[in-house]
C-alpha cells in the first residue's frame, strides 16, 4: 500500500496535432505525472488494450503492481481529430468494462456548449478549451486519486476474503477471542454509567454496544491479519 | 561589459515582448510557453516554435494550392487545414493570426472565393510578420544564452 501511494500517475494523452501534443506532454510532465501520448483514438485503444490485458493476469496478493507493465490513471484527449473523435474515443472507453474506470477529460479549442454537455453526460470528468493550462491540469489530480482509492478499496475487501476462506476455523476463533477481550474492556465503563443515570444507563450502554460492534467489525480482521504475515 | 550587455539583451527582449503583445501579434499563451521552457526542455519554446512555422508553410501551401485551382470547389478541406492553423497558433500564442483564421473559415463557410483570396493574403502576411518577430525574438535568446555561458569571477 505504501508503494501505491508514492508510484507516480500515468496519463495517456490523445491530440492529432503534433504541436499540442508537445504541449500537453510538457504540462504534464512539468506537473509530475508520466505521460505516454499517442496521434489517434485507435492508438490510445491499442495502448489501453495491451496495458489492460497484462493486468487482468492472476496478480500476487503481495504486490498488486509489478510495475512491470503501465496502469493509465487518466486519458485527456482532444475532440476534434480525424477519424476517432475524442467523442467517440470517450464512448469507447465507458463501453468497455476493462477501461470505464478510467476518468477522461476532453479538451477542445472551440467553445461550444453541446459539446462540453455532451461529453460531460458521457462520462468525461471535465472539459478543458485549449490551450491548456497548468491550473487546468490541477483539476485532475482528484479524478486520479479517486480511483486509486477506489482500487485500493476493491484490492482489501478482496484480500479480506480470500483471507477469510483460507484460515477459516482460526480465523472465527481469534475473532471470538478478540471481541471477547473487548467486551471486556468495556465492562468497567458500563459499570461506571449505571451509577449515573438509570434511564440514560440503556442508551448509554446500546450506544456502546453499538460502537463495539461496527468498528469492530474491521478492526479485529485487521489485526488478525498482521498477525498472519 | 558583459554585465551591461546582458541588461541591454534583456530590455530588448521585454521591449519586443511588450510590442508585440501590444499589437496583439501575441498572446499569454506565449507567455505559457515560455513558463514552460526549463533545464529538462532549455529549448522547449524553439523547438515548439520551428515545428509551428513547419506545419503553417504546409498548410498556407496547400491552402494557396486549392483556392488557386480553377475548379476549386471544397470549402470543407480548406475548413480543415484552417481549423488545424487556427489550433496550432492559438497553441503558441498567436493571437492575430488566428483571428484571420476565424474570418477566413468564415468566408469559406459562405464559399465565398474572393473572400477567401482576400483572407489568404491577410494571413500569410500576418504570419510572415509573426515569424521575422520570432526570429528576432531567437536572436535575441540566443545571444544571452551565449553571453550568460562566459564567466566572470566578479559579478554585481
Amino acid at each position: 500500500m505504501v508503494m501505491a501511494a508514492e508510484s507516480q500517475f500515468h496519463v495517456l494523452a490523445v491530440d492529432d496535432s503534433l504541436i499540442d501534443r508537445k504541449l500537453i506532454e510538457k504540462l504534464l510532465k512539468t506537473s509530475s505525472y508520466q505521460v505516454t501520448a499517442v496521434d489517434s483514438g485507435s492508438k490510445a485503444l491499442e495502448f489501453l488494450r495491451l496495458n489492460a490485458n497484462d493486468q487482468s493476469d492472476p496478480k500476487t496478493p503481495v504486490s498488486p503492481n509489478n510495475n512491470q507493465e503501465v496502469e493509465v490513471n487518466l486519458i485527456i484527449t482532444d475532440y476534434c481529430m480525424p477519424g476517432m473523435t475524442g467523442y467517440d474515443l470517450l464512448k469507447k472507453i465507458k463501453e468497455s468494462s476493462s477501461l470505464r474506470n478510467i476518468p477522461v477529460v476532453i479538451m477542445s479549442s472551440e467553445n461550444v456548449p453541446s459539446r462540453i454537455s455532451r461529453c460531460l453526460e458521457e462520462g468525461a470528468e471535465e472539459f478543458f478549451l485549449k490551450p491548456v493550462s497548468l491550473s487546468d491540469l490541477s483539476r485532475i489530480k482528484p479524478h486520479m486519486m479517486k480511483t486509486k482509492l477506489k482500487d485500493q478499496k476493491q484490492e482489501i475487501k478482496e484480500e479480506l476474503e480470500k483471507q477469510e476462506e483460507l484460515k477459516n476455523p482460526e480465523f472465527q476463533l481469534q475473532h471470538q477471542q478478540l471481541q471477547q477481550h473487548h467486551q471486556q474492556l468495556l465492562l468497567p465503563q458500563e459499570k461506571l454509567q449505571e451509577q449515573q443515570s438509570l434511564p440514560q444507563s440503556n442508551n448509554n450502554k446500546r450506544k456502546a454496544m453499538e460502537e463495539t460492534l461496527s468498528p469492530d467489525r474491521t478492526r479485529p480482521r485487521y489485526s488478525s491479519i498482521a498477525t498472519f504475515v | 561589459m558583459l554585465g551591461l550587455g546582458m541588461d541591454q539583451l534583456r530590455s530588448d527582449m521585454n521591449r519586443l515582448l511588450a510590442l508585440l503583445f501590444h499589437q496583439g501579434v501575441l498572446d499569454e499563451q506565449f507567455l505559457q510557453l515560455q513558463q514552460l521552457q526549463d533545464e529538462t526542455s532549455p529549448n522547449f519554446v524553439s523547438e515548439v516554435v520551428n515545428i509551428y512555422f513547419h506545419e503553417s508553410e504546409k498548410l498556407l501551401r496547400n491552402i494557396r494550392g486549392l483556392l488557386m485551382d480553377k475548379e476549386f470547389s471544397d470549402y470543407k478541406k480548406i475548413g480543415i487545414h484552417l481549423n488545424q492553423f487556427m489550433g496550432s497558433s492559438s497553441s503558441i500564442g498567436a493571437k492575430r493570426v488566428t483571428n484571420v483564421c476565424v474570418a477566413f473559415r468564415a468566408a469559406s463557410e459562405q464559399n465565398n472565393h474572393p473572400g477567401c483570396l482576400r483572407a489568404l493574403e491577410l494571413l500569410e502576411h500576418e504570419y510572415c510578420y509573426l515569424k521575422n518577430k520570432l526570429h528576432e525574438f531567437f536572436q535575441i535568446e540566443q545571444q544571452r544564452a551565449l553571453a550568460a555561458g562566459v564567466r566572470y569571477p566578479i559579478q554585481n
